[in-house]
């Protein structure tokens, strides 16, 4: 197999220069673009969270006015988002779905080639709304990464159109990167890979993908709305002319729920990847993982108001959101069981992936547990737009989806570099993230139970010392990212060679490739038994 | 190749064109979901939202035995240059017997304006039971500089209404009218432009 791979490695027909990266076609360089893209947007986006948090290091007004922190708050959380998680998934997808289902390359290279290079143009069109309101040309999009009208259409700045139009661009983006996925999956597995036989990571993805398709356009159809109602003189979400701004908020979360498990379903994924590799056994309860996943996604679409708790629904609208939000637990539940079940009894190692791995495990389930406390429905009313909030979708998101796509950087790049990262430098970063993360959003969790709001520039003066605790523990973070950086362009330029199976433990198609991976994976379909 | 491409129950235009219609479908569903939305408050009175014109060919039972007590709230948009209020804070009805009440407005600015009038009754359950015959909430309304208008409002309140509610509260919002956003855009009085002006 690996000869017949190798025998063909040498007529890579790699396109050079610029060329290569503006017109490629290949699954890996596409790739490789789209997690080089996250990660500059990640940085980015951090910067914006630090501006943040230096701000909030003490009660009063330090750094930045108000209206402008009104601007990072909205612009970290839209990049972070749209910019870095997403992006970052696809980039996964593209890299690892055709090695791990025996397929020579994405079912739809040309269109993969578009999804991604919509990305630059809406994330442009988006910061330059933030470069226009530092050069003192008018405010960038201020309302919340949740834009609720009338915040974003009435009393929206002038950039909120193009705020639209990005968000556009990246719905297209994000629904012909899913089209892409789904044709792979159906038409490139590997003679002999039934659906319950693929990897964990590509059933994920195939679920999200669906997710995708059915709710970027509903998205699009809100951003739609309110462009015609800030500039063609609509009233989808204006009572001066018989709208509602509610309605806003259902379609905007009809769109939003099913979007954070678009952010976490590949996640478990990558997670139900790494943890079998590092204990040395295959992944426990198979086929409950898939169904869990599924069942997960199902669920996404009904659960959107337990957002919108305090808009005033009737009880029983309450009590229908709280307890279909509390079934998620359930299947959730199964995925961390499986998990730890799966460890169990293993022979463990802890190498950096499965440092974030079991990190991972740990404190997404803390975020978890979090949000069965928010979606409490009387419960609901003392922590909603709280900092509570914020700690919960820190701990899923940050610590949860970031955690995983750091684990899969360290668990796959050896495959994609053909040299072994530095795994001292790995440690080091694992622990100095994992620790500030804690520092950085624990404390966030006492400051929101006791009262202090989210997305406001000030606080009363009790909030004080957990606030400069979270600032101390952002800083470190931020900072620790860039020895993230530093392994990861160290481990392209050289090093140890890497094995073609890696990991002692590692199983699944991608390791029977050569490291690194060829320019086109397989040519030739393995057989799968 | 020519395994795969024989395995291949579908191909790859094919499923394209299926997910491009659910694609299509469902940014539809996004719009659908507007009329959907209202459709479900009036079915379900939800939101508080109160339906449009009632007519009685015949004349309600009245309900003697129970008094339901309806508070008046009056409130206007932020910009609207309006002064706005119920001649009265609250009544006591039978259930049944129709009930006209007055709120006055007045334009205290130097224009004339198209405002409308949007009613929400709390709690949300009881709007399926209040029912209005005649608004100044079913038309327009516009006031000239200085103008000042009654606006009556007769209602009656359905004697189905449950037991358990006793007080309702019916609150109006006064909005600018989009019918004259452009005169006013001038005189920073509608909501844009005061905030471009901030």
């Amino acid at each position: 197999m690996n000869a017949v791979v190798e025998e063909h490695h040498d007529h890579d027909h790699k396109p050079t220069g610029i060329g290569r990266w503006l017109f490629s076609t290949n699954h890996k360089d596409i790739g490789s673009m789209y997690l080089w893209f996250a990660f500059t947007m990640f940085f980015i986006g951090g910067a914006l969270a630090l501006l943040i948090r230096a701000e909030l290091f003490q009660p009063g007004m330090q750094i930045v006015e108000p209206e402008f922190f009104n601007q990072l708050t909205t612009l970290h959380g839209l990049i972070m988002v749209f910019g870095v998680i997403m992006p970052a998934f696809v980039g996964l997808a593209n890299w690892q779905l055709p090695m791990m289902i025996g397929a020579p390359d994405m079912a739809l290279p040309r269109m993969n080639n578009w999804s991604f290079w919509l990305l630059p143009g809406a994330f442009g069109l988006l910061l330059a709304s933030l470069v226009m309101s530092l050069m003192g040309l008018g405010s960038a999009p201020n309302f919340g990464w949740t834009f609720y009208a009338p915040l974003s259409t009435t009393y929206g700045p002038d950039s909120t159109d193009y705020f639209i139009f990005s968000v556009h661009l990246m719905g297209i983006s994000s629904v012909m990167g899913a089209i892409n996925v789904i044709a792979t999956i159906m038409n490139l597995r590997a003679p002999g890979m039934t659906y319950m036989k693929m990897p964990i990571f590509v059933w994920t993805w195939f679920i999200t993908a669906y997710l995708l398709i059915a709710v970027m356009p509903v998205l699009a159809g809100v951003v739609t709305m309110m462009l015609t109602d800030r500039n063609f003189g609509t009233s989808f979400f204006d009572a001066a002319g018989g709208g509602d701004p509610v309605m806003f908020q259902h379609v905007f979360w009809f769109f939003g729920h099913p979007e954070v498990y678009i952010m976490i379903l590949p996640a478990f994924g990558i997670i139900s990847s790494i943890v079998p590799t590092f204990s040395r056994k295959p992944l426990f309860g198979y086929s409950s993982m898939v169904y869990a996943t599924a069942s997960i996604a199902f669920l996404s679409f009904i659960v959107w108001a337990h957002h919108m708790f305090t808009t005033g629904m009737p009880v029983a609208g309450e009590l229908f959101f709280m307890y279909s939000t509390m079934l998620i637990a359930i299947p959730t539940g199964v995925k961390v069981f499986n998990w730890i079940s799966t460890m169990w009894r293993g022979a463990l190692t802890f190498e950096t992936p499965m440092l974030f791995a079991i990190a991972f495990i740990f404190l997404f389930t803390m975020g978890g547990f979090t949000g069965l406390m928010l979606c409490i429905a009387p419960a609901d009313f003392q922590y909603h737009d709280t900092y509570f909030v914020v700690a919960h979708f820190h701990y899923v998101l940050v610590t949860g989806a970031a955690f995983s796509i750091m684990a899969a950087v360290y668990f796959w790049l050896p495959k994609w570099t053909g040299n072994m990262y530095d795994e001292k430098l790995g440690k080091l970063h694992f622990w100095l993230t994992c620790i500030s993360a804690n520092v950085l959003f624990f404390p966030m969790h006492f400051i929101g139970l006791a009262g202090m709001p989210r997305r406001i520039p000030d606080y009363a003066l009790q909030f004080a010392e957990f606030n400069q605790i979270a600032s101390v523990g952002a800083f470190v973070f931020g900072f620790s990212q860039l020895i993230f950086l530093y392994v990861v362009i160290k481990c392209v330029r050289g090093g140890e060679k890497a094995t073609d199976k890696v990991w002692e433990g590692a199983h699944g198609l991608e390791f029977d490739l050569p490291s690194p991976a060829p320019f086109h994976s397989y040519t030739t379909p393995p057989v799968v038994k | 190749m020519s395994v795969q491409t024989k395995k291949q129950t579908t191909d790859n235009p094919k499923i394209i064109g299926r997910l491009l219609l659910v694609v299509v479908a469902m940014f539809g569903f996004g719009f659908a979901l507007v009329p959907l939305y209202d459709v479900f408050c009036d079915v379900t009175g939800l939101n508080g939202k109160t339906g449009d014109k009632v007519n009685f060919e015949t004349a309600p039972t009245v309900d003697e035995s129970r008094l339901v007590k309806i508070t008046f709230l009056a409130s206007l948009n932020e910009s609207m240059p309006w002064e706005f209020k119920p001649q009265q804070n609250f009544i006591e009805v039978h259930p049944g017997k129709p009930t006209t009440i007055n709120y006055i407005a007045k334009n205290i600015s130097s224009k004339s304006i198209v405002g409308n009038a949007v009613p929400s009754v709390s709690p949300g359950l009881a709007a399926a039971y209040f029912q209005k015959t005649e608004c100044f909430c079913f038309t327009q309304q516009e006031l000239k500089a200085g103008e000042e208008k009654i606006m009556p409002v007769t209602f009656i309140v359905d004697s189905e209404l449950s037991d358990e509610i006793n007080e309702i509260a019916l609150s109006y919002t006064f909005f600018i009218s989009k019918q004259n956003n452009e005169d006013l855009a001038d005189n920073n009085l509608t909501a844009k432009s005061i905030n471009t002006f901030k």
